[in-house]
């Protein structure tokens, strides 16, 4: 058991999406039983455009090693404009993530749309094996948990 | 202490196989809040809701979790199943363990623990639902039509047939529009007067049907089922209830020379004038920049010669407003003229280079020269015609990148009326490809080429000229490869059918969507073609991309039945996701940033001013209209104070889900 926990650490992706294109695109992956990496955690939103930031951060906080946004492609959003917004802020909050001390190499932004079972299972698998190559992140709860935490 | 119950579904072996349910129920039984968890072979049959209706009512839960396949395959099912326990529909989610884990994964302890996570979220959430209901509006059962021509009648009438009131506008002193100035129409070659004038009778007589002509949209307020809707009626110095139509005022009136509209160009009209003489209303106005009264307050011979005494110089433009349910735009489309397109073919240089609707003009009986074929420079009746499809549409260069679709269809027929008309006459056709599809439409363009010899190249015309009287084409025959030069009479060209030249300014009163070629877009342009994005505003005919009057007619029966549905109850249900005021907040931390409506795609954000205790304006807050908002949320996460929440996902339920999620 040791062994194989080496090998392959045990991560979690979470993965904000929306409602409308890729929730629907995990569906279709689903439906069209295309194996993925297990490590994902799908949260279901209305619209990228409804994903705050500080969902990111406390997905961090609680135990995710890597985030995925995703949304319709631009110009497909159910609701118009939602995408966009949601591109503009994602821009802006790598910068923030970086200063907050989160490893932009665990946050990933991509469009899959309602059609495209098979990028995300790809999508999914391309994170999981870069972030399991990463190994676990660095965690920060509780103040008290990082000060106990022992770096090498 | 929430009482939640989780209900793991096997889904026969689809989830079972991967998936340790039994296992899942047992571990989500410890979590707070769970009242209850079971799992059973499949939870959307008969029994399996029965167990979920049961258990409601024997664990008085207060709400339910149903970890089985996508919410967007069984959530309506199961929240119906505790709607029907008496349970608010809105307290059930579904935990997605079938799609996004079963089918997915192969490793029975990784889907597992990964249902585990994924359950436990949607308790972590559920337990923070608060009780919904759909948003009921009311519905003003009266419909906007914008355009009266066939698309606009067409819709008018079928709306008023179902029993609902109507008020359809045209900018034009009567409606009818394009379809009216045509000559015939394919595939048949009925005369199109004659099978659209009794429809533009029918409509102005419908006792539902309110029409105003001579008008325009100004503006538009509110939300589906619920516009405002402001009309100019334009002054038309004619008191249209007076005047019985006669026509003395147009016989007598000294001015003109006007180039008629109707016509083309090809024929002149006075200053008081009906467009047409079928014109719906048959009452003239008067053109107030070309009247001599109005400039100069010279003549004032209509005023003069009417009997009824119904020519009022001074009217002025009037707004009117109305409350409408539903509002249709059938603006239709504008030919093109080819002079700023293709200035090689010399259209609006040489008189005898027309476009197409000036040729149905020429073929059309009422007509400027009453349906003879003769040429615009000096009369004489064109022995060779040649035909240029394609003036301007597909070329990228020119900017109509797309296929205008009924040209191949009218320069087959104008190929064949030519040579009904003029029998020893030849008519070439140069095209790029001949898109026939449509019923009969394949075997009208051969009948053109078999039985009336029309003459096709396949192939572009390079330059148009003049010599000598005569019109040289110059292009090339790509088929043989050589080089053509047909001395015409008269060239016709087949100019791209673009949207109207205010076609932006009315998307934009009416806040729907064009495409890059200023058609409007539809919903979907497959499953939703004649909807729009905007609740309650609906596409017929042309003005969503070039359609022919079967398709046009089509589209505005389909814009009457969407209406008709619309408007068959008397109360609107919609789901109750929408942005709200945050609980605990309510709208005080607002600090009348108005980032949200800007945020918003909908314009679903109101202000609202808040008055102190003495009726001083204290500050403006934002207020949404549950009418207007579609629940994106995007408001929810650009709001600084944080007093926004989306219903169904608010911040509280999507942080708990994550902690949950994470589980540690």
């Amino acid at each position: 058991m040791q062994a194989e926990a080496v090998t392959k650490p045990k991560i979690k992706i979470f993965a904000f999406v929306c409602n409308w294109c890729t929730y629907a695109g995990a569906d279709l992956a689903g439906t069209s039983r295309i194996n993925y990496a297990a490590d994902v955690r799908i949260i279901r939103h209305t619209c990228t455009g409804r994903i705050d930031p500080l969902f990111l951060v406390k997905a961090f906080e609680n135990g995710a090693d890597a985030v995925i946004v995703s949304g319709c492609h631009p110009n497909d959003c159910h609701y118009n404009e939602g995408n966009y917004l949601a591109r503009r802020r994602w821009t802006v909050v790598r910068k923030l993530l970086d200063f907050m001390g989160i490893d932009n190499r665990r946050v990933y932004f991509s469009w899959v749309s309602a059609a495209e079972g098979a990028k995300w299972a790809d999508l999914v698998n391309r994170v999981s094996k870069s972030v399991s190559e990463l190994g676990p992140a660095r965690h920060f709860g509780s103040p008290a948990t990082q000060a106990q935490e022992v770096r090498p | 202490m929430s009482r939640i119950g989780v209900f793991v579904c096997h889904c026969g072996e689809n989830i079972g196989r991967t998936v340790d349910c039994a296992g899942v129920a047992e571990s989500c039984a410890k979590l707070p809040g769970v009242a209850v968890a079971v799992d059973y072979k499949y939870m959307c049959s008969s029994p399996g809701q029965d167990m979920i209706k049961n258990a409601i009512a024997e664990h008085h839960l207060d709400g339910v979790v149903v970890a089985a396949c996508s919410p967007r395959m069984h959530e309506k099912t199961f929240r119906g199943a505790c709607a029907q326990a008496g349970l608010n529909p809105y307290l059930c989610e579904m935990a997605n363990i079938r799609e996004h884990c079963s089918w997915v994964h192969d490793n029975r302890d990784d889907a597992t623990g990964k249902a585990n996570d994924i359950v436990r979220a949607l308790v972590a959430k559920t337990i923070r639902n608060r009780e919904l209901f759909p948003i009921k509006i009311p519905v003003t059962k009266r419909a906007l039509i914008v355009g009266g021509g066939i698309a606009g009648i067409q819709a008018a009438l079928d709306i008023a047939n179902a029993g609902h009131e109507v008020i359809l506008i045209d900018k034009n002193p009567s409606i009818g529009g394009r379809m009216a100035a045509l000559s015939e129409t394919f595939p048949t070659l009925d005369c199109s007067q004659c099978i659209l004038t009794p429809k533009m009778v029918d409509a102005a007589q419908h006792p539902k049907i309110t029409l105003l002509t001579y008008a325009e949209l100004v503006d538009i307020d509110g939300f589906v089922g619920n516009f405002k809707v402001k009309i100019r009626k334009k002054a038309r110095y004619v008191d249209p209830v007076k005047c019985t139509g006669c026509g003395v005022c147009t016989q007598k009136c000294p001015v003109k020379k006007i180039p008629s509209e109707f016509d083309e160009g090809l024929g002149n009209r006075h200053a008081i004038y009906t467009p047409f003489p079928q014109a719906v209303p048959n009452k003239p106005v008067i053109d107030a920049p070309h009247c001599l009264k109005l400039t100069n307050g010279k003549c004032g011979i209509c005023e003069k010669v009417c009997q009824v005494g119904a020519i009022n110089y001074e009217d002025t433009d009037r707004i009117v407003e109305y409350e409408v349910g539903a509002i249709v735009a059938a603006t239709g489309l504008r030919a093109l003229t080819a002079a700023d397109i293709y200035p090689e073919y010399g259209q609006g240089r040489y008189k005898d280079v027309i476009t197409a609707m000036q040729f149905e003009r020429l073929a059309s009986a009422s007509g400027p020269t009453l349906g003879q074929i003769k040429r615009p420079s000096d009369g004489k009746v064109p022995e060779k015609v040649v035909f240029i499809q394609c003036s301007g549409s597909r070329d990228c260069n020119a900017g109509y990148p797309y296929c205008s679709k009924i040209c191949c269809m009218y320069t087959a027929k104008h190929a064949m009326l030519y040579h009904h008309k003029v029998h020893d006459g030849k008519a070439y056709v140069f095209y790029m490809d001949v898109r026939a599809v449509g019923k009969n439409y394949d075997e009208f363009v051969r009948r053109g080429i078999e039985e009336d010899g029309a003459c096709y190249l396949r192939g572009r015309v390079a330059k148009v000229y003049e010599d000598e009287g005569s019109l040289i084409v110059k292009g090339i025959d790509t088929l043989s490869g050589q080089n053509m030069t047909i001395k015409a009479d008269m060239v016709v060209l087949a100019t791209a059918m673009a949207a109207q030249s205010d076609a932006v300014e009315l998307a934009q009163t009416l806040g729907i969507s064009y495409d890059q070629n200023r058609f409007y877009s539809e919903l979907h342009p497959k499953l939703n073609p004649v909807d729009t994005a905007t609740a309650g505003i609906f596409l017929a005919g042309s003005c969503s991309g070039p359609r022919d009057i079967p398709e046009t007619v089509a589209s505005s029966g389909a814009v009457a039945s969407k209406v008709a549905a619309l408007f068959s109850k008397d109360l609107l249900e919609r789901e109750p996701v929408v942005a709200t005021a945050k609980v605990f907040s309510a709208m005080n931390s607002c600090s009348g940033c108005l980032a949200c409506v800007d945020a918003c795609p909908y314009h679903a954000i109101e202000t609202e001013t808040l008055l102190d205790k003495k009726n001083n304006i204290e500050r403006v807050v934002a207020k949404v209209n549950e009418g207007l908002c579609q629940g994106c949320g995007s408001c929810v996460v650009i709001c600084r104070a944080g007093c926004l929440d989306l219903n169904g996902y608010t911040d509280e339920q999507m942080y708990e889900g994550i902690v949950a999620m994470g589980g540690r």
